[in-house]
């Protein structure tokens, strides 16, 4: 008898052991999601997944903005109307009072009606998928935060080179 | 598209071994299915399984690994327990289902 066709799951004596390091740079809506996202998906491989927060990043896990990140699509040339592809939002509306919270509505619903949650609960689904999240020391010195600021599910504050040895060997995406 | 055989049954799978026929799939293939790739069934897992299944014939896809979490209430923590370093497409793959499409 034939032996049937099994899936391989990556998870055999001589596999495994890949790792992937992502650098979260931007604290606007739609720069977040990437890296989450990057994040979940490699998670659910069974990868090995570090986040390490930086700059406007830190916007992500301080819990002071975490829920209120924001989108505008000012210097943003893809922007168009709903389902009117082709046509550019113009810029000049970009910094109209109003504007920013109105397009971050619509990112938002548009997110929440993929089932794709808002960022503290991804945070808390990363951290439960064994996700390892880092503050970076020099923003967190700049923006005098300490861990007592950030999301329960950061593992610490480490400086750029503790980064550089916890991401050895990682595949490595600056977001 | 090949087909196999598991446990005495011909199914219908693809390239890589997922079932391509949920309607082919039956509760007493799941354990032989688990046991193909290490696992042993337990009520925990029997859990998730049906709720896969109640879930895919309501929406015509394979729920993604938060939504089998919130919907199901099992938390993250435990289907990665249950079904270690990759649970949605393992849950998938025993419940007779295509891997889940969705991103998150």
């Amino acid at each position: 008898m034939s032996m049937p066709i099994v899936p391989s799951f990556g998870d055999g004596p001589d596999e495994g052991g890949r790792k992937l390091a992502i650098i979260c740079s931007k604290g606007n809506l739609d720069m977040a999601y990437p890296g989450l996202i990057l994040a979940n998906a490699a998670l659910g491989e069974g990868i090995e997944t570090h986040l390490f927060f930086t700059f406007w990043g830190f916007d992500i896990i301080n819990k002071a903005t975490m829920a209120d990140l924001k989108f505008s699509f000012v210097g943003n040339t893809a922007m168009h109307p709903p389902g009117r592809f082709g046509i550019s939002m113009p810029q000049i509306l970009g910094p109209v009072p109003g504007m920013t919270a109105m397009a971050t509505k619509m990112m938002k619903k548009q997110i929440a009606d993929l089932e794709v949650p808002e960022v503290p609960e991804f945070l808390e689904l990363l951290s439960a998928s064994g996700a390892q999240m880092w503050g970076c020391q020099m923003s967190a010195d700049m923006m005098g935060l300490t861990m007592d600021d950030l999301y329960e599910g950061v593992d610490g504050i480490i400086n750029a080179s503790d980064f550089i040895e916890k991401s050895e060997g990682a595949q490595l995406l600056f977001i | 598209m090949p087909t196999t055989t598991i446990a005495g049954h011909e199914v219908d799978v693809n390239d890589e071994g997922f079932l391509t026929k949920p309607e082919q799939w039956t509760e007493d293939l799941a354990p032989e299915l688990a046991k193909l790739i290490g696992l042993t069934l337990t009520d925990a897992h029997w859990e998730l399984i049906r709720f896969l299944r109640a879930d895919y014939a309501v929406k015509g896809e394979t729920a993604t690994l938060r939504r089998a979490s919130t919907q199901s209430g099992v938390p993250v923590k435990q289907l990665f327990a249950l079904f270690p370093q990759k649970p949605a497409k393992k849950m998938a793959y025993v419940s007779g289902l295509p891997k889940p499409k969705g991103c998150v």
